[in-house]
Formats: structure tokens, sequence, C-alpha cells
């Protein structure tokens, strides 16, 4: 393990317990300005990320163009093998029609659908995998993942002093209310 | 006073489990009594120990002594396997009329069994079926390793299997392209559009879970290994949004696409023009077919790890109960279609129809047809009971029951169609060889034992999905009603204004 040292001060933590208060938080911290913070928690809140501002996801978007790509992928294949590039008779059938293209053109649209909507969800909204977060060494951030919701205010935010951050989260009523350090890891 | 409740968190930790979840009495007092879903009031925190635990405990001398039996299994399966591909697959007991055999009455078997993980991730979610969370990881791993089997008998079953890829567009010197008209190339893009689906659905929804285990994972292999495979997910309730869209939109193209994957299975005999075959009742009735035999599959299964992994608590006899009442409502569907496939015979004046299905019912494959009619119209009968409906071991039986006569059904189409076909002279009987029926059996050895190392390094039970039904976990829709937190609200506006005023003069 290698030794851990103390850097610049990253964040201002708190940790809620009931969701309630925790809605109310979210909405009183986005209402004072706040806009570099998040809220780590273990399952999905509902109604927590418009409480926070969080805009919209543009997630439909990229599915319903996965899927017309897939679509139009499963056209040009059925159409440019069967009456173009490859033209066998089999018993008088026409060598394409889209009434035998559907099954097909149902499978690509799903599989490219589904494909972008990985991909995209992942990979470019919430850019994974990353393997290494600097909160990962707060206790209270980790817990994130079993039963706590953790509250961030982050030092890069325009509005972020210690003191404010902090107060701000004491008074929204949170516990532990902590000032966290970078970790330097060293070799 | 703040201080002091700030102690009590602080020296009780984070994993306490002290703050037990607000409101759940409350709300049972005001609302009608539902039973809920998990028993045993459950914090949040006992829900990670509960399920992760499964997965962080030593293997038992149990475990493995299963795990051996089912890779012994496989391992005579495999043989099997080997044998038929290095001399062919004239080792079977295929003849020349009947060319289909056990081969795809497994695969169309083992399709139909990952249906139900399907219809419990994608279409109960649609429903806002909550019930499902307890039972949705698990049936979704066996959609997978269900649908991996399956694969297993299409693939050897062309005889030369190393030239699959023939089965796959591609550009090639031959300058050939596959046949789009044929049902059997649409099944190629629905199986294994169905299994890329499934599987990205179902990793989707355990990464959140395996972040769960890299927090508390105390091997250096574990870490690691729960660490790459939850890309580093953090809870982020920004990630969680998107998150939450992209699981909607598997929920909403799993629902066609699993409706689609057996009514393509079906189109590979209804678009034949065999008597028996040539009917358009057959996509319906796949699919509820399918689903029927799903369940049943997911009940032995479940019923089985409910007691080895002590999962009383999360799957409970109302889970039990919903799942025995699905199989009565698709047994009455797999039902009502076997009544309607004889009246078409009959209405249709078809008198090769009308001789089929006589000859199902009185001829050589009577005994099969006989066993699939008690197994999936008489058993599921009972289940009109509630009182069977939440009896265990009634319920493992039966299941075990519609799972041999969904197999049956596979088997009486398939051979009944084949082996008295239009030329009475080629008429002939089919049984298959030792070799197809270790193949099949050996299967079951690879469903058992993909499902072992499952079931003991994978989260179980979706931990966050169980968590957010939880009773209080999420926030109550009419919290301006309770004083408490209006006044809370309140006070927290005051004071963000003041902030607000400090930034400014900044």
């Amino acid at each position: 393990m290698p030794a851990l040292e103390k850097g610049d001060v990253i964040a201002v933590m708190g940790d809620f317990k009931d969701p309630n208060r925790l809605i109310s938080a979210a909405k009183s911290i986005h209402a004072a300005g706040y806009t570099k913070f998040d809220i780590y928690t273990p399952y999905p809140v509902h109604g927590l990320e418009k409480a926070m501002g969080v805009p919209k996801t543009s997630l439909p978007k990229f599915a319903l163009a996965g899927g017309l790509f897939g679509l139009l992928c499963a056209f040009a294949l059925q159409y440019w093998t069967g009456a173009i590039e490859y033209k066998l008779n089999i018993g008088g059938k026409p060598l394409f029609a889209p009434q035998f293209g559907v099954p097909v053109f149902f499978e690509l649209t799903v599989l490219c659908t589904g494909l972008t909507v990985f991909f995209v969800m992942f990979g470019y909204l919430n850019r994974l995998p990353n393997w290494h977060s600097k909160y990962q060494y707060d206790e209270g951030f980790q817990a994130a993942t079993d039963d706590n919701f953790c509250v961030v205010l982050e030092a890069n935010d325009p509005r972020f002093t210690v003191e404010n951050a902090q107060e701000l989260l004491r008074r929204l009523g949170a516990d532990n209310v902590r000032v966290v350090h970078e970790t330097i890891e060293q070799d | 006073m703040e201080a002091k409740e700030h102690a009590t968190v602080a020296s009780a930790g984070y994993s306490s489990g002290a703050v037990v979840l607000n409101g759940y009495h409350d709300n049972l007092a005001a609302k009608p009594v539902r039973e809920p879903l998990v028993l045993g009031n459950k914090t949040i925190h006992q829900i990670t120990e509960d399920i992760c635990g499964i997965a962080e405990q030593k293997a038992t001398p149990k475990f493995w002594a299963a795990f051996l039996v089912s890779l012994l299994v496989t391992a005579a399966g495999v043989g099997a396997l080997a044998y038929t591909i290095g001399v062919g697959i004239g080792v079977w007991g295929l003849n020349n009329t009947v060319g289909w055999g056990w081969d795809i009455t497994n695969f169309v078997f083992w399709v139909g069994i990952g249906h139900a993980g399907t219809l419990i991730s994608a279409i109960l979610f649609l429903f806002r079926q909550k019930w499902r969370t307890a039972i949705n990881r698990s049936a979704e791993a066996m959609t997978i390793f269900a649908v991996i089997n399956a694969a297993i008998f299409v693939l050897t079953h062309t005889g030369r299997p190393w030239f699959d890829y023939w089965l796959l567009p591609y550009p090639n010197q031959m300058k050939m392209w596959v046949n789009f008209r044929s049902p059997l190339e649409w099944d190629v893009f629905a199986v294994s559009t169905y299994f890329t689906i499934s599987l990205l659905f179902w990793f989707t929804g355990l990464v959140p879970d395996l972040a769960t285990l890299r927090n508390r994972a105390k091997t250096k292999i574990a870490k690691a290994a729960y660490t790459i495979f939850s890309l580093g997910w953090t809870g982020s309730t920004r990630n969680w949004h998107h998150y939450e869209f992209a699981y909607l939109i598997f929920a909403g193209l799993s629902t066609p696409l699993v409706l689609s994957v057996h009514s393509i299975v079906s189109f590979d005999f209804a678009v034949s023009i065999l008597p028996g075959w040539h009917t358009t009742i057959f996509p319906p009735y796949f699919v509820a077919g399918a689903i029927f035999s799903g369940f049943a599959m997911v009940l032995t299964l479940m019923l089985v790890a409910r007691e080895v992994l002590d999962l009383h608590d999360y799957i409970t006899l109302k889970h039990i109960d919903n799942m025995n009442k699905i199989l009565l409502a698709t047994g009455m569907m797999v039902g009502y279609a076997y009544a309607m496939e004889f009246f078409i015979a009959w209405y249709s004046g078809n008198p090769y129809e009308r001789f089929v299905f006589i000859n199902r019912a009185t001829g050589d494959y009577a005994w099969s047809y006989w066993a699939m009619i008690t197994c999936n119209v008489i058993s599921p009968q009972f289940f009109w009971s509630a009182k069977l409906r939440r009896n265990v071991w009634f319920t493992f039986v039966l299941s075990i029951f519609v799972n041999i006569g969904m197999w049956f059904e596979r088997f009486t189409i398939i051979s009944t169609s084949l082996h008295h076909g239009y030329l009475p002279s080629s008429w002939q009987y089919y049984t298959p060889t030792w070799v197809e029926i270790t193949i099949f059996i050996g299967t079951f050895g690879l469903f058992m034992t993909f499902f072992l190392l499952f079931a003991k390094y994978l989260p179980i039970i979706a931990i966050a999905e169980v968590k957010s039904i939880m009773p209080g976990a999420q926030p109550s829709h009419h919290h301006h009603e309770d004083e408490k937190h209006t006044e809370h609200s309140e006070y927290t506006e005051q004071h963000v204004e003041a902030n607000n005023v400090q930034a400014q003069r900044r």
C-alpha cells in the first residue's frame, strides 16, 4: 500500500439518511447557485436529479439515431445482397420484398439501439470506465454504494469557499460535514 | 442538539444500520395493509449485508460438491458433443424422414426458458411490478445461460459446425450471400440479437451492485475483479439519471424483442407447409409457451436458491404466489392453443391436417402428447387454490412437471408432424441415441455450472433495485403534509437566501 499524503481541498461533503431531507437539501443547493456538486446515492432517488437541476438526458436522441441506423443497415443489407449483388431465384419468390424483410429490420433496429444506448450511456454520458475517483478515499463517499446519501460540493465551483460550503451543508441538516483533501499516493 | 446528533452518527459509523427507515409503520397504518415485498423490517444497510454476504462468504463444501457434479455432467455433454462433431450427426437417431429431433426440440426448449427472464426484467418493469426486483437478476442470468445452451444445439445441428459462420452475411470469395427469405436466417438474427441485448441489459443492471461489492471487497483478486467490472461506478445522481433512462430504453426494447424471438422461432415451423406446423396461431402460442416454461424454470431454480442461500426474506411467499399466477395464466393460454389447433384441424376440412392431429393424440407419439397435456394443461389448474400457490414443496414439484411438459410440447410438435408426412411410404419412427440424450443432460450441467458460479460471485438479487423499493427509501409524495419537513425546508430556504447574499457580496 503506497503512503497517502494530503493535498489541496477538493470538496466539502455531508451525509444524509432521509430521502425527504435530501430532496430539499438538493433544491436548496441548486437554489444557492452551486453548479459543481453531486449527490452519491446507493440507488436512484426519485426526483433527486430534478431537485438538483440536472438537465434532461440526451440519451433518447442517441437511441433514436442508433435505431434508425440499424433499420437502414437492415434494409440496405437485404436489398443490396438479394436484389442487386446475388440474384438467386428461390421458388419464384421476389428478390426483395419488405414483407420478408420485417424480422431482420426489427432485429437490427433493436440491436443497434441497444448497443448505442449501452455505449453512449456508460462511455459518453457517464464517462465510464473511470477506475479512479479523487473522492474514493472518503469513507462516507464509499458508503454511498451501501446506505449513505453523500452530498459533495466540489472545490472548483465558482461559489465555493470552505466556510460557506460547510455552513450550507450544516444548515441543510447534513451529518458529518467534512472538508476533503486531495489524496496523493506516494510510491 | 445538532452536535449530539452528529456524535451518534459518528460513533455508530456509516454502516451501523441504526437508521431504521422512518415512516414505514405510519404508512402501514394510513394505507390498507399490503404484504411487504421484503420481510424482516430490514434497513438499507442490512440488504447490502445480506446479499453481498452471499458472494463474500467462503464457498462451502456443499457448493463445491454441487459444482463438481455440474461440471461432471457438463463434461459428459461435452464428450458427446465432441463425438458428434468428430463423427458427424449420423450418430444421432435422426433418419431421412425425421430430420429434426432432440436437437431442435432442445433448442426451442432452451430459448423458451430464457423468455421468463426477459419478461420479468422488461415487461414487469414497464408495468411497474415492484415484486420483480427480488427475482429479476437471477432470471436474467438464467436467460443468458439458457440462450447459450440453445445456441449449442442450433450450431451443432448444422452438421459441420466449423462452417457456422456461413450463417452470417459477410463478403466472401464465393460471392454468395445468405438467403433472407428463409425463416432460418431470421432466426440467426433473432437469437443473436436476443443474446446480445439480454447480456447488455443484465450487465447494465449489475454495474451498481458490483460497485457495492467493490467497496466492500477484502481480498486483492475480488477487489480487482469487481473494480474492473463495476467500471468505476460511484452512485452519482448525474450518472443515475442517464442510467435510469438507459434502463427504461432497454426494457422498452426487450419487450417487443422477447415477443419477436419466439415468434421467429415459431416461423421456422409455421412458414413451412407441413400439416401441424403451417398455422397462424404459432407465434402467440409459442410465446405463451415460452413464458410458461420460463417461469417454471425460474421457480425451480429460485426455490432451491431460496433454501440453500437463505433468501426467505427476499423471495417471499408473495413472490411465489405471483409467479404461480403467471404460470396458471400462461398455462391456460397454452391449453387454449392446443384446443384451437384441434378445432382448426377439423374446421379447415383439410384431411392432412386432420390426420396429423388425430395421429398426435392416438398415434405412435400419443405418449408424448398425453404427457404434454397432463403436465401443461391439467397440472397448473391446481394453482386456482391460493393455499397451493403458497405451498413451496407443491410449487417445486409442479414447476418440474411444467418443465417436462413444455419439453414434450416441442417434441410432440416436431416429431409428429415429421414422422408421418404426405408420403406414407417414407413414414418412420424416431428415437434418440445415447449421444443426443447425453448432450441434452450435459446442457443441464452447463446451465447449473453457470448458475452456481453466478450465485457464488455475483449479487444474486438486484441490490440497488431492492433498496429503491423499500418502504421509506424514496421521498414521500406528500411530504409537505409532514410538519417536520415543512419546517425544515422553510428553515433552510432562509439560510440559502443568506448564503446567496454572501456569495454575491464576494
